[in-house]
């Protein structure tokens, strides 16, 4: 302390925030936390097919206090409706009923509805955006309503598997984990590149199996025995 | 036809850990194995831009959405969405959700005894205009008891979630007020390190503030931004 402070002219002592440029840069990740359900999964974010409420959970809050609208996506999008689900497990083999589920597809021909892929030469669906999100039930369960996406090009001239990308939100988890969804009948799944980069006692964890019923099933293992493969994007 | 794809950065040093035993939640749910680095794809440099078809229209005033006005200290929350090179992100979503001003949340699954507001959800949504300037009116949310240890408190905190132009860019974080003490003493806000954190907590402005209204409280968000230097797929370039 001097003694000789102007207390006329003197600032608070400055103190790092959001806002200070000292310190910018990417915004750190926080965990959604266990009460997302009323503010992220809104009604048929599941279902990116037809107009239901798949995805939601309204058994966790008051229907007065249930705001998110349904989605506005209409008409009936081209190629093969297919039902994706799974489990998410935790490293003790429990499921995970406070865990949340994205996924981002390209449609049927292989596009993605977004500006940054241009290809002219891939048609768009007006139907079809891609995205999803999924609560997962008190079994821990995930369920989405989709279509069986088309191939897409990957680096050089390759060509990827069909594939879904996904991530794994919840509680307990302070970063959204990123991983794939390969289907077992996949053309192409020997050549991939990515799961090329995926050693191979653990690329089963990234293929989706064909259920009796027909639903696509894949399980998420946060950790423990066939942890899932995550990437680092 | 060749494709060139400009890859976005990766996580920089001051994200979280997924395991952070502190926050005793991430044990058993933390990956041990070491995350797979690939090469971004076309897959993961688009990301959707549709949202409002799936999601609907913006929400961005949380006190006006019941019969009456909820209890509580109003605030604007106002800020920019930017990429780490400092560009602004238009036209993206940023999702908001909260406890209410005794810090309780109209969850099922939150029951400690403090009161629940008929008038207030807590859900809003908000979208970045051309500068990527966003802005909502809620109330300042209270901090609340949580089991993670004996007698834990989260700091007040609003939780964002951000889309931003593609998967890769992703973010879900949660906004901290100035002074509020607990922040030095919360595991989840403490996975983040020094000085990283505090880029986690808005600034009270004078500016923003509505006389007679609203207190106003910035916080601008940053996502990953393109590396600079371009993954060029074609090796018969001119040079």
């Amino acid at each position: 302390m001097t003694t000789n402070t102007d207390l006329e002219s003197r600032n608070a002592a400055p103190r790092q925030d959001s806002q200070d440029p000292s310190i910018f840069g990417q915004t750190p990740w926080q965990t959604v936390g266990p009460y997302f359900h009323y503010g992220l999964p809104w009604k048929g974010g599941a279902d990116l097919v037809g107009r239901s409420d798949m995805g939601a959970r309204p058994d966790l809050m008051p229907p007065e206090h249930f705001l998110l609208s349904g989605s506005n996506v209409s008409g009936q999008p081209e190629g093969e409706v297919i039902a994706l689900s799974g489990c998410v497990y935790d490293a003790d083999g429990k499921p995970i009923e406070d865990a949340m589920i994205e996924i981002w597809q390209a449609n049927a021909k292989g596009r993605y509805a977004s500006p940054d892929d241009d290809r002219a030469d891939v048609a768009l669906d007006a139907h079809f955006v891609g995205f999803g999100r999924a609560s997962t039930d008190k079994d821990g369960i995930f369920r989405f309503r989709t279509i069986r996406p088309g191939r897409v090009p990957g680096p050089g001239n390759s060509l990827q598997a069909p594939h879904i990308a996904l991530s794994v939100f919840g509680r307990g988890l302070l970063k959204r984990l990123p991983t794939r969804f390969y289907f077992a009948d996949g053309d192409g799944n020997e050549t991939d590149p990515i799961l090329a980069l995926v050693p191979e006692a653990r690329r089963h964890t990234l293929v989706a199996q064909r259920k009796p019923d027909g639903t696509w099933w894949l399980d998420i293992n946060l950790a423990g025995e066939n942890e899932t493969v995550f990437f680092d994007l | 036809m060749s494709r060139l794809i400009l890859p976005y950065a990766g996580l920089d040093a001051g994200q979280p850990a997924s395991l952070s035993p502190d926050y005793r939640s991430t044990v058993a749910r933390s990956p041990r194995q070491t995350p797979i680095a690939i090469p971004q794809t076309l897959t993961e440099v688009t990301g959707p831009t549709d949202w409002s078809r799936l999601m609907g229209p913006a929400m961005a005033d949380l006190t006006t959405q019941h019969k009456a006005e909820p209890q509580g200290q109003r605030i604007v929350v106002t800020g920019r969405v930017l990429d780490e090179n400092g560009r602004p992100v238009p036209n993206t979503v940023v999702e908001i959700w909260q406890a209410n001003a005794a810090g309780r949340y109209i969850h099922a699954k939150d029951d400690w005894p403090a009161p629940l507001d008929p008038n207030f959800t807590g859900a809003g949504r908000a979208i970045t205009d051309a500068e990527g300037r966003y802005r909502y009116v809620t109330i300042r949310p209270g901090a609340y008891p949580w089991g993670n240890h004996k007698n834990a408190w989260r700091p007040a905190h609003i939780h964002l979630s951000l889309l931003g132009p593609a998967f890769a860019t992703r973010l879900v974080t949660q906004m901290y007020f100035p002074d509020d003490p607990l922040i030095e003493i919360d595991p989840i806000a403490n996975a983040v390190p020094m000085p990283y954190r505090q880029r986690m907590v808005s600034r009270f402005d004078i500016g923003t503030t509505v006389p007679n209204w609203a207190l106003g409280y910035v916080f601008d968000i940053v996502l990953k931004g393109r590396d600079q230097t371009p993954f060029e797929d074609d090796h018969d370039d001119e040079h």
